[in-house]
């Protein structure tokens, strides 16, 4: 597509999109969201890029392989599973750590957190996959 | 080891992750297949020492207690099952790492087989129904891609009418998983089983089984719905056939087990006796359309059907005894026929063809080959004192103690033309000479061709050792069907706390 709007407002949209799927990944824990919702997000400004621009443009915006991005996303899912073992707890149950912030406060960090994040990824990669082989073959 | 039961699923899965990962080095692919598979194994093997005695393997995911969380249960028939899924990946692994052309490997063969294979497992091990649902349809995904890998013309055809027949067979099971829902509240299957038996039950708890009993019945290549199968399963390149034919339709016959003895047993008149009908039709029809083939693939192809009709047909008879040759068929059909598909893959790799009017004199060229073949053969066919003859004798022998004459008969005329589809194969392939001379297509130094052969050999000789050690299999397939028969003892696993 050569439209000289759609590209300057894909370069517009771009990095909201990016930021706003990260909030779609976090608010997920609590509200309406998650990690696949956030991976759509992410996975449709990349789309987007693509559709402005090229395909190859937006591997290089990407900068790594779709098909690595689904596998770290598939290896981040499986290891959030892998602590609550070393408590003999049964796998993928919800383990927390309280990380005290310099700040003064505590944050704490569990591994549904990690679960969505390879969702995300897992949903990012896949959607690219699709999109990138279908968009290089015209 | 609390964590046991789940290693079945992590295990393939990270496997899979490593070759996605290693997706540019295939020598690296394959080393990582083959430490995957002898872990599945390893995995399986301390699964089955735990779980021989009787005991059930109960495991909550994420610490959400049964019924509201999914659970993970492992009993004898389970756990025999992963022990095969691992027997298998090893021999498949080994032998496609040989067999199988470098496209096919690029566009992922790997991680797509253990996805598969992390599919089946999954469907072992589950203790709920909608689990269950998700795990079949990761073994059909990872299938459909693995059916069509290679693009070829044939191989198109025939993934077209597996995935359409598969989808209505997922879309009746999902269905019925929604009206299950609806009636009972609950799809763990240990809950579901109490409700059933408390007395929760009715016409529509009919209905929703023959439901899942078409549904089931389409995956597992049952009458009438069989014809996706020898559409399909001749195409792909003789490992993923093997692999197939070794493991997709035992999903269906093993969650039809699972849920005809746990579940639907309220009504064996009519259900059982349904199965029964449908078990005989499945064996006729599949040996008869065997019958009508020439090449080699479609006929072990076609077998599979009417091998799954005797399976079932222990499921319909609905004893003990029958339960028990069920159980032994299904360990002895899933290493017999995964042999055959693995032989007649290297018939072709040896002279580019199934077809059993070109072939010939192979047993003067490859004795070895051929003494694999017909071992294995003879035992499909039911030849004492291979593990086919326990198998079909303690199916026989549970039809005549329940009067079922005709099922019998079946049973038996069944077996015979097995053997004639067996010895044509034997007399066209191996034993005439060939029409005209063809060439070796493929001189492998002997060393290497060795080692090609070696999961052949190790699934001879399990045969063999099926057959030998009968006694010990007799006993631990009794063991799970008394488990099947009083599900109590499952009910309470899962519904006792576990961990």
């Amino acid at each position: 597509m050569t439209s000289i709007i759609f590209r300057t407002a894909t370069r517009y949209m771009f990095p909201p999109l990016l930021v706003f799927s990260v909030y779609v990944l976090l608010r997920g824990h609590h509200y309406p969201g998650g990690g696949f919702v956030g991976g759509l997000f992410a996975g449709s400004a990349f789309a987007l890029y693509a559709l402005a621009f090229s395909v190859a443009d937006a591997r290089k915006v990407l900068r790594a392989d779709p098909r690595d991005v689904t596998a770290v996303g598939l290896a981040l899912a499986l290891l959030s599973g892998i602590p609550p073992l070393f408590s003999k707890e049964a796998f993928l149950t919800g383990t927390w750590w309280t990380l005290p912030l310099p700040a003064g406060g505590t944050l704490d960090i569990g591994t549904p957190l990690f679960f969505d994040i390879g969702v995300y990824f897992v949903v990012l990669g896949v959607l690219l996959t699709l999109v990138f082989t279908l968009g290089e073959e015209e | 080891m609390i964590f046991l039961p789940v290693l079945p699923i992590i295990i393939p899965l990270a496997g899979a992750v490593l070759c996605m990962l290693a997706r540019r080095n295939i020598a690296v692919q394959k080393g990582l297949a083959l430490i995957t598979s002898v872990f599945i194994l390893l995995t399986s093997l301390a699964i089955f020492a735990q779980t021989k005695d009787g005991t059930i393997a109960v495991m909550n995911v994420g610490s959400w207690q049964a019924p509201y969380g999914i659970t993970l249960a492992i009993d004898m028939l389970s756990s025999v099952m992963l022990l095969l899924v691992g027997v298998l990946s090893v021999g498949v692994s080994v032998y496609a790492c040989f067999d199988l052309d470098v496209t096919r490997m690029k566009f992922g063969f790997f991680p797509l087989m253990l996805i598969l294979l992390m599919g089946v497992n999954g469907a072992f091990v589950t203790g709920d129904l909608f689990n269950l649902y998700v795990w079949f349809e990761v073994l059909l995904t990872a299938s459909f891609i693995l059916l069509a890998l290679g693009g070829e013309r044939a191989q198109l055809a025939g993934s077209i009418k597996y995935v359409t027949l598969n989808l209505l067979s997922s879309a009746l099971f999902l269905a019925g998983i929604g009206i299950l829902y609806g009636m009972a509240g609950t799809l763990n299957l240990a809950e579901l089983a109490h409700l059933v038996k408390d007395g929760a039950r009715g016409d529509l708890l009919t209905m929703v089984a023959v439901m899942f009993m078409m549904a089931f019945g389409i995956k597992a290549g049952m009458f009438p719905l069989y014809f996706w199968l020898p559409a399909s399963y001749p195409t792909p390149p003789a490992a993923v056939t093997a692999l197939f034919s070794g493991l997709l339709t035992k999903v269906g016959v093993y969650s039809m087990i699972r849920m005809f003895t746990l579940v639907f047993d309220t009504d064996p008149a009519f259900l059982h006796g349904l199965i029964l009908v449908g078990a005989g039709l499945t064996m006729v029809s599949g040996v008869l359309a065997a019958a009508a083939q020439y090449e080699m693939r479609k006929i072990l192809a076609v077998h599979i059907v009417s091998q799954i009709g005797y399976i079932v047909m222990g499921l319909g008879l609905f004893t003990e005894l029958a339960l028990t040759g069920t159980i032994f068929y299904l360990i002895h059909v899933i290493i017999v026929k995964t042999n055959l598909f693995l032989i007649a893959g290297a018939v072709n790799r040896l002279k580019g063809s199934y077809d059993l009017h070109k072939l010939g004199g192979l047993y003067k060229e490859k004795p070895g080959l051929s003494i694999l073949f017909i071992i294995s053969a003879m035992s499909l066919a039911g030849v004492p004192p291979l593990s086919g003859f326990f198998a079909k004798f303690t199916l026989i022998l549970a039809g005549l103690r329940t009067e079922s004459w005709l099922i019998v008969a079946t049973a038996l005329g069944v077996s015979l033309l097995t053997l004639y589809s067996m010895t044509k194969i034997w007399a066209y392939a191996f034993w005439k000479p060939a029409a005209e001379p063809l060439p070796d297509l493929n001189p492998m130094p002997k060393s290497k061709w060795f080692i090609f052969l070696l999961p052949m050999i190790g699934f001879t000789v399990i045969t063999i050792a099926l057959g030998v050690f009968a006694g010990p299999v007799f006993d631990y397939a009794a063991d799970a069907a008394a488990q099947l028969m009083n599900p109590q003892g499952y009910i309470d696993a899962v519904l006792g706390g576990g961990m």
